[in-house]
């Protein structure tokens, strides 16, 4: 068989080009591998399981700034979110991750207020944090799903995956999303950190969880069960018998932004409540 | 034809290793970048996207401006851009190769890139504009690189190319279309939530990348015995003048929509952006810069005689590159990030590690568009006076 | 035949062998010595004293090869299934798929456990830019 030089050269770099596939391909196949099976997975009889978590706050009955406090720490503390401070001890608004915080009512509800509200009106704290959308933004446009729906309702963050696009923090009508610029164990205390729980490293995209480690061992989120009798509820708006469900059909509660579609599951009760 | 890139003279030596010298600089504070993270940069909580991410959004639109090229040509048999339209695929396959890296630069954990391919999302707009991104790299350099080899012969082109060639006419105008949608899609942001946001791409797209053409057709003119055809480059600058009156024009409209509804959440950010907000004014003086150089260009792009004239043509792109560039590669992302989801205005500017990053990756599309061009030049030199038929 | 611009061949040929043997010849001389993984952890030694013999969540053999894919497929069913039991082909126990928590905390010693294998394959996983690692006491037996 007689080939000339460029016929040659032709067959030996497709064949080169097939072979290092075929050796690559083999090489990471366990990537395309199952997961686990069936019989290596026991769901934990403990976990609290719900069709669609929600949660119902409550601000008349946080009485002082403290009780306030203690929820934002009782979650950041717990998930070893990182505390950049300035060197006069104020917030280092540049790399700042937060999880859950304090906004006056005039930012936590923009466009709601009016000139003849007083300060004390406009500036009356109100607790946010990621509202775990129904139809979230966020989730949309996430090109790798590291964020994601869980069947639960969730809107769950897979720091593993995330290629720290930011593109969830562009799309996130409220500011839930933070992102680490630089490493985050600069500013997390070794000697208090909580050991059961991972931190994470620079460039991924981080948010509240709705505590999905503690669900799953059967405690409620952090931030529910520090605050004050009352102030808080987390439960499955889907079961009749919870309690948000109750105080959702039962009273006046507002969402962020509803206009926008998103389907927010954090409510804020109007008026206080009874229920405790 | 590869060769040619590597046989040149004293003057493209010294421009090689000036650019070489940039990138260099700008490889190596994205190795800082890389191993600080992207705190090195201005972005913040706040303003997540910035000038990588600007830069990025610009050149996809330089990039997408060869198809005003190559439709007259092979759609319509306008033979006088035959020796033009090698520049716009070359000006195209620089431009995308930009974009990438900027993406890279941007990103938080880039070693993680495969997740992109390894758990496609067909939801996210980012999914669909990475694979019409490589798309269209993929189509221009194959076409690019088969209709110069073509010419080098002497023969026309292998018919096949002509599938390619047709496929990237919408492809152009598809890449500029997700990248808008990557924007005018988020309910978050109001400066961005736009229907035109896709037409102004497309019109500051057609103005600044044949603007920049035109610019680089009369350097190449000067510069080598390659002269791509005054009839062709006043016909790239006819185009240019409709894209930018275009432009001008979508942009009134956003500002009409903006201020007539009196909805604050569509206005401030416009007023971040030219007048100042809630004591904030750092980008009005680029802003203005922006509008002036707009008008100025338009002015001498609309009247024929400053448009015949190909001193104040160059005049004119320049002054529209760089508005475009001001407009489209910065103040379209900061004001859609400011104010923020709490209407509170925080702000943002570069850091001098991250323009130098900047230049590195403008300085490597410089050089990998002088190599390309170098080669388009050298054939042309050699095949000149020859008309193939396509 | 004549071999056209044999001299810049040549001087080429060579700089490439160099350049390629370089890993070789440098470490000549050197002591790499086997990886010698230990178990001896004060969490290890009370399982074996509860249950009579040290043993992981799988055998010996099939975490050695297996580990990292188990550690991905714990990390998906814990991330993304919210499933955190986990049933060990081997024993039949149930464990807790977390690396902080399971796995570390009976390998309570990285230095002497997991850094063996790990540096003599050149191998940095970084797993231990998020997940913490415990703090290490000066282990003085062996």
């Amino acid at each position: 068989m007689s080939m000339d030089r460029r016929q040659f050269l032709k067959i030996a770099g497709i064949s080169s080009i097939l072979g290092f596939g075929a050796s690559v391909a083999s090489a990471t196949h366990t990537i395309w591998e199952k997961g686990l099976e069936p019989p290596q997975v026991e769901p934990n009889k403990d976990a609290l399981n719900g069709k669609r978590w929600a949660m119902v706050i409550d601000m008349s009955k946080f009485k002082t700034e403290e009780d306030i406090k203690k929820v934002a720490s009782a979650c950041h503390q717990t998930h070893n979110v990182p505390d950049f401070r300035n060197p006069d001890g104020t917030v280092d608004k540049k790399y700042e991750i937060k999880w859950i915080w304090e906004e006056p009512y005039e930012r936590t509800f923009p466009g709601a207020e009016n000139k003849f509200m007083s300060e004390h009106i406009k500036d009356m704290p109100f607790i946010v944090l990621c509202n775990h959308c129904d139809n979230p933004p966020c989730v949309r446009v996430c090109p790798t799903k590291a964020t994601f729906k869980l069947s639960n309702g969730i809107t769950m963050q897979d720091m593993h995956r995330c290629i720290g696009c930011r593109f969830c923090m562009a799309a996130c009508p409220y500011g839930s999303r933070s992102f680490n610029w630089i490493d985050p164990r600069k500013a997390i205390n070794p000697v208090t950190e909580n050991k059961a729980y991972p931190t994470r490293t620079k460039g991924v995209v981080e948010k509240c969880t709705f505590c999905t480690e503690r669900l799953q061992a059967g405690k409620i989120p952090a931030c529910v069960e520090a605050a004050p009798k009352g102030a808080m509820f987390f439960g499955d708006i889907e079961d009749q018998n919870s309690e948000v469900r109750k105080i959702v059909t039962s009273q006046l509660t507002i969402r962020r932004k509803p206009e926008l579609g998103t389907g927010p599951a954090v409510y804020y009760l109007i008026g206080g409540s009874d229920h405790a | 034809m590869l060769e040619k890139a590597f046989e040149g003279g004293k003057k493209y030596w010294s421009w090689m290793i000036f650019l070489g010298a940039l990138a260099a600089v700008g490889v190596y504070y994205y190795i800082q970048q890389f191993q600080y993270g992207l705190g090195l940069t201005g972005m913040h909580r706040d303003v997540s996207w910035g000038l990588y991410i600007g830069q990025f959004t610009f050149l996809v639109g330089v990039a997408a401006s060869a198809v005003m090229l190559v439709i007259p040509y092979y759609l319509h048999d306008f033979k006088k851009f035959s020796k033009i339209v090698i520049l716009g695929e070359f000006l195209a396959i620089s431009a995308v190769t930009m974009c990438i890296l900027f993406i890279f630069a941007d990103m938080g954990q880039p070693m993680r890139i495969m997740n992109v391919i390894l758990h496609p999302s067909p939801n996210s707009v980012m999914f669909w504009d990475s694979v019409v991104l490589s798309g269209y790299l993929a189509i221009n350099l194959l076409v690019g690189w088969v209709t110069l080899s073509a010419d080098r012969k002497g023969v026309p082109p292998p018919t096949w190319i002509k599938f390619f060639i047709y496929l990237s006419i919408p492809w152009a105008i598809s890449i500029h279309t997700v990248t808008a949608f990557l924007y005018s899609g988020l309910p978050a942001r109001h400066f961005w939530l736009s229907a035109v946001m896709a037409a102004r791409f497309l019109a500051s797209a057609f103005s600044a990348g044949p603007a920049l053409l035109i610019i680089l057709a009369l350097i190449v003119r000067k510069i080598s015995s390659f002269d791509p055809g005054k009839e062709a480059i006043q016909a790239v600058g006819k185009i240019v003048a409709y894209a930018m009156f275009t432009n001008v024009f979508l942009l009134g409209l956003e500002f009409f929509t903006a201020f007539y509804s009196g909805i604050p959440g569509h206005a401030s950010s416009f007023k971040y952006l030219y007048v100042g907000l809630e004591g904030h004014a750092e980008l009005v003086p680029l802003m203005w810069v922006s509008t002036v150089l707009a008008v100025i260009s338009l002015a001498m792009l609309v009247f024929p005689a400053t448009r015949k004239n190909e001193g104040s043509l160059a005049f004119a792109c320049v002054a529209l590159f760089i508005s475009l560039w001001i407009d489209k590669g910065f103040g379209l992302i900061i004001g859609g990030f400011v104010p923020n989801p709490f209407e509170e205005v925080h702000t943002y500017w570069p850091t001098m590690p991250e323009s130098l990053i900047t230049l590195g990756v403008w300085a490597i599309g410089f050089l990998i568009l002088s190599m390309l061009y170098k080669i388009a030049i050298s054939v042309r030199e050699r095949t000149a006076g020859i008309e193939i038929d396509h | 035949m004549k071999l056209y611009d044999g001299g810049k061949i040549i001087v080429g040929l060579l700089v490439f062998i160099g350049i390629a043997t370089f890993p070789f010849y440098y470490n000549i001389g050197r002591v790499n010595t086997k990886p010698e993984p230990k178990t001896d952890t004060p969490v290890i030694k009370e399982w074996e004293k509860q249950y009579g013999k040290k043993e992981c969540v799988e055998s010996k053999e099939f975490m050695r090869a297996e580990h990292m894919q188990l550690l991905n497929n714990w990390r998906d069913s814990v991330v993304r299934d919210m499933n955190r039991q986990y049933v060990s082909m081997a024993s039949g126990k149930l464990f807790d798929m977390s690396l902080q928590n399971s796995c570390l905390h009976c390998h309570s010693n990285k230095k002497q456990f997991c850094d063996q294998c790990h540096n003599y394959m050149a191998v940095k996983p970084y797993c231990f830019d998020c997940h913490i690692q415990p703090i290490e006491k000066e282990e003085t037996k062996s």
